[in-house]
């Protein structure tokens, strides 16, 4: 029977340095190395609060430091929450730690594999912690390999292998237990397209087999091909969730149209604003402006003759189909890819 | 777990034994046989010798085998995050390391036994007047420099090992009373009473008590309050260390 996830106004702030164990590079590491005793307080959750169904791919999708993988660590006994509390299944992730890490795998953002072992012996140890029998460890640490394209790898260190490779021996080392639930931070940053795309077939297969799966992105080709559904986080809280349809949908119009002009005034925006199929409009600085619309290209026509007319020229124009970032864009002000 | 530190410690086995003995065994050669051998030192200072360097062995694999890879593991790989994620309780984990740095503390202890009297034969004379207060002491060294090794290696930063080795480690070996007797020390009573919060100490006098007891040594029943004291002290500090690591 799949296991859903779920957590209920989650606070974290952090006191001192960046944890260990959040798998660090959401907070800058500049402000933890300088060691003085500055007790910074950083608040890297605010209140958040999800429910991941059980059996769905479910994606976190923020810019870095909203707090991505902060919520992984309190859902992987590794952060310890300001508070309010997380569950995996019936189970507090937090009082009942054994139980949890029974029903949980986790892929770390940064690969953190015993550099002392072989390929083989990673799996198969990894097996033994969790009380798995001599000969299924082996049967699966081999199947494993296999489908993970690492058999001719197995008997070497990993401390030769290139960061792809560690990844994947990562991911399979946290399927080698079988897990109710798998935890992947940030799977695909810094693999080529080709394991990107063996990886998300691993993963829907693995959904296949009624888990749940629980990701972290900032690629939006990643969250909209691969996940069920999403959740935009962003400074520690949630600002959207549904399907990748629906936040789509969410977005006023749809299309953006990222406009520059020679000079810019409340009354040319007021008159954007009245073009048909324009939803809402909103000056950026003293410059620019974000359109949302339900069409796109063919708004240029009419946005240029009255940016002419007001007597400030359109210098620049961007223009977006429905997307993630758009939403990102809309709720937050800034791109993700900030 | 154990089988896996245990593994590992077999595939690095050549580098560990250098590690472990090399210096005792240096130590052995230069004090007990060119130094004696040429005159500065009476010959039967080769027994006072040997249990301070049993002690000192003990005590530095026992911490080097814990800190070490502790250090590394949490901060440079990273690699303990695996096990931390076994369904098991988080302290398991520290005690589990713990007890692989007492075997391999226990293992240094015996194996220094025969090498060095062997190296400062003839002339030294051993008796083990007492077989179960000598393994309980040997037990409660191991314990104190794994203990040792689990506090120092979940305080230490990795950047602060250099520091570690200037600040602590060396002090302990020289005001140890490894390489003289506790007694030696009676002319400085200030130093004489500020070694005594140094645990190589207690076990250098232990072995001692226990060894070469012809030698003036600290009473036995001192050395095992202290051991036990030091024992329970740097585990429950260790411990405290190591989940604050493990969870942030």
């Amino acid at each position: 029977m799949a296991i859903g996830v779920r957590t209920q106004d989650l606070r974290k702030v952090y006191s001192a340095s960046p944890p260990l164990a959040a798998g660090g590079g959401f907070i800058g590491r500049a402000d933890a190395k300088d060691g003085k005793p500055s007790k910074a307080q950083i608040p890297a959750l605010d209140g958040l609060s999800l429910e991941v169904l059980p059996g769905e791919i479910f994606g976190l999708l923020g810019p870095n430091g909203a707090g991505k993988s902060t919520t992984i660590g309190v859902l992987t006994t590794r952060v310890r929450p300001t508070s309010g509390q997380a569950w995996i299944g019936e189970h507090d992730v937090w009082k009942e730690q054994t139980q949890v890490k029974h029903l949980i795998g986790v892929v770390p953002q940064r690969p953190n594999l015993d550099f002392s072992l072989t390929a083989r012996e990673i799996l198969i140890f990894h097996a033994a912690y969790f009380g798995i029998g001599s000969r299924q460890r082996n049967e699966r640490a081999d199947a494993l390999l296999e489908k993970f394209k690492l058999t001719e790898r197995a008997n070497q260190m990993v401390r030769g292998f290139s960061g792809g490779m560690m990844q994947r021996l990562s991911i399979a080392r946290a399927m080698m237990h079988d897990p109710q639930v798998l935890f992947l931070d940030e799977p695909s940053a810094g693999l080529d397209p080709q394991t990107r795309i063996l990886l998300w077939e691993i993963i829907r297969e693995y959904h296949q087999a009624g888990r749940t799966v629980l990701l972290t992105t900032h690629n939006m080709e990643e969250a909209d091909g691969l996940c069920q559904r999403l959740a935009i986080i962003d400074h520690g809280h949630v600002i959207a969730l549904g399907t990748s349809v629906e936040l789509k949908a969410s977005v006023p119009g749809g299309y953006l149209l990222r406009l520059r002009f020679g000079n810019q005034t409340a009354e040319l925006l007021q008159r954007l604003q009245s073009l048909a199929g324009v939803r809402e409009v909103r000056a950026t600085d003293s410059m620019g402006a974000d359109v949302y619309a339900d069409r796109g290209g063919s708004l240029i026509p009419e946005i240029a003759s009255l940016a002419a007319n007001a007597g400030a020229e359109l210098s620049d124009v961007h223009i977006s189909e429905p997307s993630l970032e758009n939403l990102f864009l809309h709720h937050t002000g800034r791109s993700l890819r900030d | 777990m154990l089988a896996r530190d245990a593994h590992v410690a077999r595939r690095n086995a050549v580098q560990l034994f250098l590690q472990t003995f090399l210096q005792p065994l240096l130590f052995v050669f230069i004090f007990g046989r060119v130094m004696v051998g040429s005159g500065f030192l009476p010959a039967s200072y080769k027994s006072l010798l040997l249990p301070g360097i049993i002690a000192i062995s003990m005590v530095f694999t026992g911490i080097w085998a814990v800190a070490m890879p502790l250090i590394a593991e949490f901060q440079w790989t990273r690699e303990i995050e695996d096990r931390l994620l076994a369904p098991i309780a988080v302290p398991w984990i520290a005690i589990e390391k713990v007890f692989a740095g007492m075997l391999q503390a226990l293992v240094a202890g015996l194996v220094v036994i025969p090498l060095a009297w062997l190296v400062l034969r003839p002339g030294v004379e051993i008796s083990i007047g007492s077989p179960f207060t000598f393994a309980v002491i040997l037990v409660l060294i191991a314990i104190f420099s794994a203990g040792g090794g689990l506090a120092l290696g979940c305080s230490i930063n990795q950047q602060h090992i250099g520091l570690m080795f200037g600040m602590v480690i060396t002090p302990m070996i020289f005001f140890g009373c490894a390489y003289y007797p506790w007694s030696a020390l009676k002319t400085f009573p200030v130093l004489q009473k500020a070694v005594l919060i140094n645990p190589l100490v207690y076990a250098s006098e232990g072995m001692r008590a226990t060894l070469v007891p012809q030698f003036p040594h600290l009473p036995i029943s001192a050395v095992l309050i202290a051991l036990v004291f030091f024992d329970v002290l740097l585990l429950v500090v260790g411990l405290r260390q190591f989940e604050k690591k493990a969870v942030s």
